[in-house]
């Protein structure tokens, strides 16, 4: 038999509640269709629960926080609908800015550093889709002096020796890293596909413990340090043309001054 | 008018039940912020419930939608849509968490029905049937032992089917003919039902029959069946609408029935069909009402795509009342619905208010989904688009779980009641 593990897994995953203004297609009868859960940090509470489903008791613990006003709990909760154990919600009000990422990574580092237990494995979503800055998961590990393995296609990880295998996504292919934990993970679309909270799980989340905290219970200063100075439209598309056939193509190229064709 | 001096003395002298409850409500009113929670707007929800209906819409996308056409074509339910509902906890919304279910309210139930029906009411009505009519009747009037045996299997893996019309009795339910004979520790059934839901992929079956024609609808007893014991499944209907939602006629030749399969008491059958078409009414509203909503969305935001004459056709005066009016119609239909819902939920008398939403819905089903393949014109009427779908699957609103006709002779009864 094997003696049980020397340290179980326990797992942070932040999440974030974001506005989609490109959703146009889902209409909802309360017209509350556009906030939705970040979609990369849904694959991320995703990885986490699959991970439990592979490792089972070898992962103690799978907990979401969020940091966001009053709204963002249901984000929590969807979470814990999929099957995290327990949240943090690090409320901010309504009227607050957004927090950028350092400060989110900031939080996040403080929301780790109160773990009593210590954190193995934060997941996080590569980007959120209404800023897409791509920042916090790589923040996070620089601040915490952590390992980071962001765009990850795949992710097996070895409790017992404290060690995961990633595969990223980079331009060139993929690229294969081994780490060793405690890490920071981002997520990538083709990682997993997340399930849908069923009915019963979502009944089971009403009993898991939402922890609420604000920024100075954290002594974190989430004030943004960037300010936007202008947002414009690209340039219109100007109009093209049809043409019939291949020589009038290559006329038309021609004529927009692109003549040199490689051998 | 009102202002002579004979009408407050007409006003007191008429005991109206409806203008008691508003002075109470209004008394309650100006009582509730010491005494009561504040009372909501008709579409608030809980946490749990807006979680429920984005769950089934997540499921509605990825595993119905993509499906709908084939299914209405091959006219046959698609297996992992089934599974997918069982998978999703949609077939035991309101079981117990002990038994295999959910554990969620009515309402739930009801949005769940709503939600799958603007995807596809096909699939709608299977996931009503086996939750307001079937789980329910065992829910309600089974012993522990029947709570136990069948609940958590109809929760999560075996189809529900309600077997209660036949060849001769449709409205006219309790003229049933199906008898059932006592033959020592069982029952032995013969005769026929017919239109029966689900009852192609069903493997549990609630079968309505008469075991003493002599009492006529006192000798109505409700039994619960398994389909290995014997239930043949005969011709499965071709249907205008709701084509992947089987209905078949069953027979039944001496099948023999286990006497601890009776549920509620013999002779009580009537009492719990009339009981429990009460809510399955709510039920068929929210589909009817879903259906309505699904194909006013699919058809609108094409109006406002489709330019002729230079513009969107959707902002023509003519075009935008008519899509203004479809809303209202809709709106009234869900508000209908939910506030029956709800007054069931709370323990009130809901009867009239179930046939209210019921027959509005059907109506507006049908009303506005014929609408909607106008507005969308030639695309409208092809079957690629799938909206000419919704105006064929409503056309049953009107007939099945108790015709218009019936709604409206029950709500008139309870007017005469009232007002006489």
């Amino acid at each position: 038999m094997r003696p049980s593990a020397a340290r179980l897994l326990n797992i942070l995953v932040p999440v974030k509640r974001t506005i989609d203004y490109a959703v146009k297609i889902r209409v909802n009868p309360d017209q509350k269709g556009v906030d939705l859960n970040n979609p990369f940090d849904e694959i991320a509470v995703e990885e986490a629960v699959r991970l439990r489903e592979k490792l089972k008791d070898q992962v103690k613990s799978i907990k979401v926080v969020t940091i966001g006003p009053p709204k963002s709990i249901d984000t929590l909760r969807t979470a814990l609908a999929m099957g995290a154990d327990s949240g943090v919600h690090v409320e901010i009000p309504d009227s607050a800015p957004s927090p950028e990422p350092l400060g989110i990574a900031k939080a996040l580092r403080a929301v780790i550093e109160r773990q009593k237990e210590g954190v193995d494995l934060v997941i996080l979503g590569k980007q959120a889709i209404d800023d897409d800055s791509s920042q916090t998961g790589q923040m996070l590990a620089g601040l915490l002096d952590w390992p980071q393995a962001t765009f990850a296609s795949k992710l097996v990880v070895d409790a017992a020796k404290k060690e995961a295998n990633v595969t990223r996504e980079i331009d060139g292919g993929l690229e294969e890293l081994k780490c060793r934990l405690p890490l920071i993970v981002t997520t990538d679309l083709r990682l997993n596909e997340p399930r849908y909270a069923s009915l019963p799980n979502i009944m089971k989340a009403k009993k898991k413990p939402i922890e609420k905290l604000s920024a100075s219970d954290l002594g974190v200063d989430l004030t943004p340090r960037v300010e936007t100075l202008k947002v414009t439209e690209p340039p219109k598309r100007v109009g093209g043309g049809k043409v019939e056939n291949v020589d009038e193509l290559i006329a038309k190229l021609k004529e927009a001054g692109i003549t040199a064709v490689k051998a | 008018m009102f202002r002579s001096a004979a009408a407050p003395a007409l006003r007191a002298s008429r005991a109206l039940s409806s203008r008691t409850a508003l002075r109470t409500s209004m008394a309650l009113r100006a009582m509730s912020s010491t005494s009561q929670a504040p009372l909501r707007s008709l579409d608030a929800f809980t946490d749990e419930e807006q979680m429920l209906r984005e769950t089934v819409v997540k499921f509605g996308e990825d595993v119905v939608a993509p499906r709908v056409r084939e299914m209405d074509e091959n006219e046959m339910m698609d297996p992992e849509v089934i599974q997918g509902l069982f998978d999703t906890g949609l077939m035991g919304i309101e079981t117990s968490e002990e038994l295999g279910g959910a554990g969620f309210g009515f309402t739930s139930a009801i949005i769940a029905i709503e939600e799958l029906a603007k995807f596809d009411p096909s699939v709608s009505v299977m996931c009503d049937v086996h939750n307001t009519l079937v789980n329910t009747v065992i829910r309600k009037y089974g012993t522990q032992e029947q709570k136990e045996k069948y609940l958590p299997k109809l929760a999560t893996s075996e189809l529900g089917s309600f077997c209660l019309s036949e060849p001769a009795s449709g409205s006219d339910a309790f003229a049933l003919q199906t008898r059932a004979k006592k033959d020592g520790n069982s029952w032995v059934l013969n005769g026929s039902k017919m239109w029966i839901t689900n009852s192609y992929e069903a493997n549990v079956f609630l079968i309505f029959a008469n075991v003493d024609p002599s009492k006529g609808y006192k000798g109505i007893t409700c039994f619960i069946a398994e389909k290995d014991m014997g239930i043949q499944i005969a011709k499965k209907e071709q249907k205008l609408g709701i084509r992947a939602s089987s209905t078949c006629t069953l027979n039944f030749d001496d099948l023999k029935i286990p006497e601890e399969n009776v549920i509620g008491e013999v002779g009580k059958g009537y009492k719990i069909a009339i009981e429990i078409l009460n809510e399955g009414r709510i039920g068929i509203a929210a589909q009817m009402l879903g259906l309505a909503q699904g194909a006013f969305d699919k058809a609108v935001p094409y109006t406002y795509q489709r330019s002729q004459f230079g513009q969107p056709v959707g902002t023509f005066q003519g075009m935008a009342f008519q899509i203004a009016q479809a809303a209202i119609d809709i709106e009234s239909a869900r508000l209908l619905t939910y506030n029956a819902a709800r007054r069931k939920e709370e323990g009130l008398d809901f009867t009239k208010e179930a046939a209210m939403a019921k027959y509005t819905a059907s109506v507006v089903a049908q009303k506005v989904s014929g609408q909607a393949i106008e507005w969308a014109g030639g695309v409208g009427f092809t079957r690629e688009t799938g909206i000419e779908k919704y105006w064929r699957d409503s056309k049953i609103g009107a007939i099945y779980e108790g015709t218009s006709n019936i709604q409206l002779q029950t709500i008139a009864k309870f007017i005469q009641k009232q007002y006489s």
